[in-house]
C-alpha cells in the first residue's frame, strides 16, 4: 500500500475507513482457532428489535439481528 | 496531541460561579476533576516506554512500561523507543510487538492507529487484535485462495477493493505465522 499515493485503492472504490476496517476485523475473526473464534464472532453479534408505529400504536415488533457473515 | 491537560485541571469559570450562588456549599465534582493529569514530557529521556493499547472490548495493556514496541504502520514497519518524536501513524494488518527484555508478546492487529506522544506515551488503538498463537494457518490458506479468486470474478470497483483486502489481510496473516 503506497503511502505517498492520493489515497489507498479502498477509499478510491469508495468505501469509508470505518468499514475498511471492519472488514479487516471481520476476516481477521474468521481466520481464529477454536475456541476463540466462536468467543470472538459472538462479542460481534448486533440484534435489535425494530417497531413501526402506525396512528398511535405500535405494530408487531421485528427483530433484526446481524449473522455470521 | 491537545487532549489530556498537562496540569490537574480546575474549572474555575464554573467555581466562581458556584460560590457566587451557593456560597455555604462546596462545589460538586466535575468530569473535568475527574481527568487524570497528561504526565509532562521529562527533561532527559525515560528508560521506558509507556504503552497503552485498547480495543473496542477490552483494555490490552495500561499504562505497561516496556522497552520497545514495532508497529505495522501503512509506511512500513515502525519501532516505538522512549524519547521517539511525537506522531500519528495509521496500522495495516500486521504484527504489533511489545518487547520488554526479553520477553516479547506479538498480537496481530487488524488495522487502527497508534498515537506516540513527545513524553514517551505511546496509544495503540485497533478494531481486532489477537495472539499469533491464535491464528489457524489452515483458515488463512483457505482464505487466500477464496480471495485470489475472487479478485478475478469481481466486477464492480468496490468488489474488487473488499477482495483486494482479503488478499491483504489474508497475506498479513500468512506472514505473521512464517515469520
Amino acid at each position: 500500500m503506497a503511502s505517498n499515493a492520493a489515497a489507498p485503492f479502498w477509499r478510491a472504490a469508495g468505501m469509508t475507513y470505518i468499514s475498511y476496517s471492519n472488514i479487516c476485523a471481520s476476516l481477521v475473526r474468521g481466520c481464529l482457532k477454536e475456541p476463540h473464534k466462536t468467543e470472538a464472532l459472538t462479542r460481534e453479534k448486533v440484534h435489535f428489535s425494530f417497531t413501526q408505529w402506525k396512528s398511535g400504536k405500535p405494530e408487531k415488533p421485528s427483530i433484526i439481528s446481524d449473522t455470521v457473515e | 496531541m491537545a487532549d489530556v491537560p498537562a496540569e490537574a485541571a480546575v474549572d474555575t469559570d464554573f467555581e466562581e460561579k458556584w460560590k457566587k450562588l451557593v456560597p455555604n456549599l462546596e462545589p460538586p465534582k466535575t468530569p473535568l476533576s475527574f481527568m487524570r493529569p497528561r504526565p509532562p514530557t521529562p527533561s532527559a529521556i525515560p528508560s521506558k516506554l509507556t504503552v497503552n493499547f485498547v480495543l473496542p472490548y477490552k483494555s490490552e495493556l495500561s499504562a505497561k512500561e516496556v522497552d520497545m514496541v514495532i508497529l505495522p504502520a501503512t509506511t512500513g514497519q515502525m519501532g516505538v523507543l522512549p524519547g521517539h518524536v511525537a506522531t500519528i501513524a495509521e496500522l495495516k494488518p500486521g504484527i504489533f510487538s511489545v518487547h520488554d527484555g526479553n520477553e516479547v508478546s506479538k498480537y496481530f492487529v487488524s488495522s487502527g492507529f497508534a498515537f506516540v506522544h513527545a513524553n514517551s506515551v505511546t496509544d495503540v488503538v485497533a478494531v481486532e487484535a489477537v495472539p499469533v498463537e491464535h491464528i489457524d494457518p489452515e483458515l488463512v490458506q483457505k482464505g487466500l485462495a477464496e480471495f485470489q479468486q475472487k479478485i478475478n470474478s469481481a466486477t464492480t470497483d468496490l468488489a474488487k477493493a473488499e477482495a483486494q483486502i482479503g488478499i491483504d489481510v489474508h497475506s498479513a496473516l500468512n506472514s505473521a505465522l512464517t515469520a
